[in-house]
């Protein structure tokens, strides 16, 4: 009992007032964003625990994620491939892989709305970095990725469909994606804090996203004119420059460009809202 | 090791009213009545939960906050603890700090004990021989045995009191913010508990203390902050502010008060007998919004 256990002492002297000028504030998040990736073990375990939390008691764990994935996958891959005429050897592989990203992309964009809001007990007893519960949404997501990533990979074998080296194409777009996934979860995490009306609204532009956006369609389906259109779709440029590659081919030069377009108006959004609302955040939960 | 110190300059803490019908009559009326609504500069219903305070605690102070529910003792906690930044004003602290604010921060029922407390250790940043430590010393003073490797959710009450309270007290900070909760435990478990806290209290440099029980603060604490609608109504040496609070003068403590070290310097003979404290009666006030 006599072990002291001593918390970590912080920079020798802290000062909380509210911020005024501009540098002041972007200081004060810079540092948020620090010190919530010092905390990367802590939103690793949090992340990590959140999924076994979600299958705790059960037999298959996280793999039920695995095994739900591959189920509708299967189901929906012989339904549309005699909607559309499509050959099914060419068509699965394509759905599993969009299907799988996708169900990445609207995961992260609907709990990127509850990030701060579920955090509310520990934000209203303990001073943390807001940083780390975005991180927290990110890696748990990212977790639940790498579960169905196996049935692409499966569905991969069974076709014998390989990327080859064009695959490694998808990294600049995965890294992309990271980054875009903290500043999305940042930017809703706060908004659906303060305006609780965000979360639904949210939720019905991603079921209309998913229409829209060439996910159990190919684009070329469309035909030129449409596909020329498509990269003023956020969501198609995000999902393309990961997809493009693993299917063995290249994203299109305009839909890098979209997508770094509106990945650059969506950090600058999220940068200047978080530098206003990060003292703020505390107050609306 | 620095010395620790909290100064509070000027410090107003306004909550702005947005979710539900805040902005209805009947709580306007309310807020009025109590005197605390205001608006601010862009016209927004604010409710000002602390009103310019100032303060400053060093090394040695232990510092009692009394007042009736919602006069804003949670509030300064939080703010003290970097939670809420305040609007007007500034709060500076030096030294390592830890908040005892919510009794479940980091208790996943769901989780095992275990779990539970590795996830306190990384809260609080430990390193990771620090987490084995804090385990050990958690396992031994819950007296949980094999328990510890099963979800807190099975837990009897007094087995979760046990781990809440070891988990708490586990980590000793310089600067140690306490709210009442902690001492509302079953008499029997607080015999056991008292040397765990008084240890606590007695390596922390400063403690801020908000509670109910006069006997606590007088036996801890050696100077009273009295909160009356997030102002300091009355700020001095604790039995003093203690008198003008409950409208009496106070019996002779049962128990010494609590050994500080060399920074005590209150002397407890100097009360006069009287008659025994009334328990103290809260007025019933709603807690400040948010």
């Amino acid at each position: 009992m006599s072990q002291a256990v001593t918390p970590i002492a912080r920079e020798s002297l802290v000062e909380f007032r509210a911020s005024r000028t501009t540098s002041e504030r972007n200081l004060l998040a810079v540092r948020d964003v620090r010190e919530g990736m010092r905390l990367w073990r802590l939103a690793w375990t949090l992340g990590w625990l959140d999924i076994r939390l979600r299958y705790r008691g059960s037999m298959l764990g996280p793999f039920w994620l695995t095994l739900s994935t591959a189920i509708m996958v299967a189901a929906l891959g012989y339904l549309y491939a005699v909607l559309f005429h499509q050959d099914i050897a060419d068509y699965l592989p394509f759905l599993a892989l969009s299907q799988v990203l996708w169900g990445f992309l609207a995961a992260l964009v609907s709990e990127s709305c509850t990030t701060f809001t579920e955090a509310e007990p520990v934000i209203r007893s303990v001073r943390m970095p807001y940083f780390l519960f975005a991180t927290r949404t990110l890696v748990r997501n990212v977790l639940v990725l790498l579960h169905n990533v196996v049935v692409i990979v499966g569905v991969d074998i069974i076709f014998g469909v390989w990327p080859g080296a064009n695959g490694l194409l998808a990294l600049p777009g995965l890294a992309l994606w990271m980054v875009d996934a903290l500043a999305l979860t940042m930017l809703l995490g706060g908004f659906c804090a303060r305006f609780r009306d965000i979360l639904p609204i949210v939720n019905s532009v991603m079921q209309i996203a998913f229409f829209v956006t060439p996910v159990i369609w190919k684009p070329s389906q469309l035909g030129p004119s449409g596909v020329a259109h498509l990269p003023f779709n956020p969501f198609f440029d995000m999902l393309e420059i990961v997809r493009a590659p693993l299917l063995g081919g290249q994203a299109d030069h305009m839909v890098w460009v979209g997508a770094l377009a509106y990945s650059v108006a969506l950090c600058g959004l999220s940068w200047g809202f978080f530098t206003r609302a990060r003292p703020r955040i505390a107050y609306w939960l | 090791m620095t010395r620790a110190l909290i100064a509070v300059e000027g410090v107003s803490v306004l909550f702005p009213l947005y979710h539900g019908n805040a902005r209805s009559l009947k709580k306007m009326v309310v807020a009025a009545a109590s005197g605390r609504l205001g608006s601010d500069q862009r016209h927004r219903v604010v409710v000002e939960a602390l009103r310019e305070l100032d303060f400053k605690l060093v090394s040695g102070d232990r510092l009692g906050l009394v007042g009736s529910n919602g006069a804003g003792k949670t509030t300064l906690l939080r703010t003290l603890a970097g939670i809420y930044e305040p609007a007007i004003g500034r709060v500076r602290i030096q030294g390592s700090l830890n908040a005892l604010l919510d009794p479940s921060l980091g208790m996943n029922l769901e989780l095992t004990g275990r779990e539970n407390i590795m996830l306190r250790g990384l809260y609080n940043g430990l390193p990771r021989p620090m987490l084995t430590r804090l385990e050990e010393d958690v396992a031994e003073f819950a007296e949980l045995g094999d328990f510890l490797d099963l979800p807190v959710r099975i837990y009897s009450a007094g087995m979760v009191v046990r781990l809440g309270f070891a988990l708490a007290t586990a980590i000793k900070p310089q600067i140690l913010l306490m709210d009442e909760w902690f001492l509302a435990g079953d008499a029997a478990f607080m015999a056991k508990a008292r040397s765990r806290l008084e240890e606590m209290v007695r390596g922390a440099e400063i403690l801020v203390l908000s509670t109910h029980s006069t006997e606590i603060v007088r036996s801890w604490c050696t100077r009273v902050l009295w909160l009356d609608q997030g102002r300091i109504h009355q700020d001095g040496p604790a039995d003093e502010v203690l008198e003008a609070y409950l409208g009496h003068s106070l019996p002779a403590l049962e128990a010494p008060p609590l050994a500080l070290g060399a920074a005590n310097e209150e002397d407890p003979g100097e009360q006069a007998p009287a008659e025994p404290a009334a328990e103290e009666q809260a007025p019933a006030e709603p807690p400040p919004a948010g």
